[in-house]
């Protein structure tokens, strides 16, 4: 019998949730495919207008990927909530923050990872230059690991209460406010000639700093919901 | 050595218990028993510290339990109502991902032969949710094997096993509290384990 190091069991939750993903695919092909639909039906219902379409596809693909990424963060927890899992992972001898961590990592990989892959080809539809979807995917990239993170405190809080899927994103959203218009800006930005050197900057800062948080709160957070 | 001194408990407003005191030295057995709703797994989730008690402190080898926070967790071992196993996984990778939760490794031919000692033989490889509700709970009930933590706290262990499972889990308990573990647990059923003395704890 060998003790886990931390990065260990770090690496030992990410594993887990993403093998349960594959043996559970349809969660997780469910965001991608909203994110799909929803970017694809604008340029269907705004019409072949090429120059609004390349105004607001920043904008479109940004609060796509919010409201995508809103769809699969009620399951962040609850599954382990339900089958008894989650007692263990706070009985875990080592900081249940880590923990929450990988999972916000698991749950990152994919929900956000798979959206800001495919947002380039969904970028496509609106006639965006190249140097303009290199950004879209870049400001995705870092911003959607804060809404993950932001994702996982609202999941903890109303972990096993009823409704909590449409609580969770009465809580979150107004929080991720700031990510929305900085990744859209960037994009913006560049399309008119600016730097982006400012909102991409900011949206690291936003990351780094709920790296360093959000963990912590969702641990607590998760500890309340268990009393 | 766990020790608990005039802990209080309540639900909402209701007051379960309060006042309770009891001393648990390695190598004994306890046995919380109480009606339904007479707050035997509140006593046992507070013992985990998912709940804060009211009033009272627990404590462990003389310190107390909120202060040691995770190396408290090394030492216990804690199975509830829930079975904390995965449908989606098979009974192997069941055992090693909770035996990872508790902080260790254990390799496959381990995990094989635990199981084997559960009456698991040939399910291994199937996912949990195609075995019965007492196959989980064997599932579940391995980790006891691969653990070596000293305080084991067992919450309706019992619940789905045949008569042959019942007997294991005397024998498993046996061997544990012969090793200088502890164990405390709630049951409907009689559990006696040879040659040693079950203690009681009446919540009313």
């Amino acid at each position: 019998m060998n003790k886990l190091s931390l990065m260990g069991l770090f690496g030992l939750v990410v594993r887990r949730d993403l093998l349960l993903a594959m043996r559970r695919r349809a969660d997780v092909l469910t965001t991608l495919i909203f994110f799909v639909m929803v970017v694809s039906l604008f340029p269907l219902g705004v019409g072949p207008e090429i120059d609004m379409l390349r105004k607001m596809a920043s904008g479109v693909v940004w609060v796509a990927a919010l409201l995508a990424s809103m769809l699969s963060l009620p399951r962040m927890f609850s599954a382990d909530y339900a089958d008894g899992t989650l007692e263990q992972m706070m009985l875990a001898p080592q900081s249940l923050s880590v923990l929450v961590l990988g999972k916000i990592v698991a749950h990152w990989m994919l929900s956000g990872l798979p959206l800001a892959l495919i947002a380039p080809v969904l970028g496509l539809q609106f006639d965006m230059s190249a140097p303009a979807l290199w950004t879209l995917v870049l400001t995705l990239l870092l911003g959607t690991p804060v809404l993950s993170m932001i994702g996982a405190i609202g999941a903890a809080l109303t972990l096993g209460l009823r409704g909590g899927g449409v609580l969770v994103s009465l809580l979150v959203l107004p929080l991720c406010i700031p990510v929305l218009i900085f990744g859209a800006g960037a994009v913006d930005a560049v399309t008119s000639g600016m730097s982006v050197a400012s909102n991409m900057s900011l949206l690291g800062a936003f990351m780094l700093f709920a790296l360093v948080f959000t963990p912590f709160v969702a641990a607590q957070a998760l500890r309340i919901s268990m009393e | 050595m766990l020790e608990v001194g005039n802990l209080a408990c309540s639900r909402g407003d209701h007051r379960l218990f309060s006042g309770l005191c009891f001393t648990l030295q390695p190598g004994q057995l306890l046995q919380v028993q109480g009606a339904n709703g007479s707050g035997k797994t509140s006593l046992l989730r507070t013992l985990c510290g998912f709940i804060q008690p009211d009033e009272g402190e627990i404590l462990w080898h003389g310190k107390r339990v909120r202060d040691l926070g995770e190396d408290y967790y090394a030492e216990l071992l804690y199975l509830g109502h829930l079975n904390a196993i995965k449908d989606e996984l098979n009974a192997l990778e069941n055992l090693q991902m909770s035996a990872g939760l508790a902080g260790y490794t254990i390799s496959e031919k381990q995990a094989v032969s635990v199981l084997r000692r559960m009456g698991l033989q040939r399910r291994e490889h199937l996912p949990v949710r195609v075995l019965s509700q007492g196959q989980r709970r064997r599932v579940a009930l391995a980790r006891l094997l691969t653990s070596d933590a000293h305080l084991w706290i067992l919450d309706e262990p019992l619940t789905a096993l045949d008569v042959g499972a019942v007997g294991l889990m005397q024998e498993l308990i046996g061997e544990h509290l012969s090793k200088g573990g502890m164990t405390i647990f709630t049951t409907h059923q009689p559990l006696q384990v040879a040659g040693v003395e079950t203690r009681q704890l009446t919540l009313s």
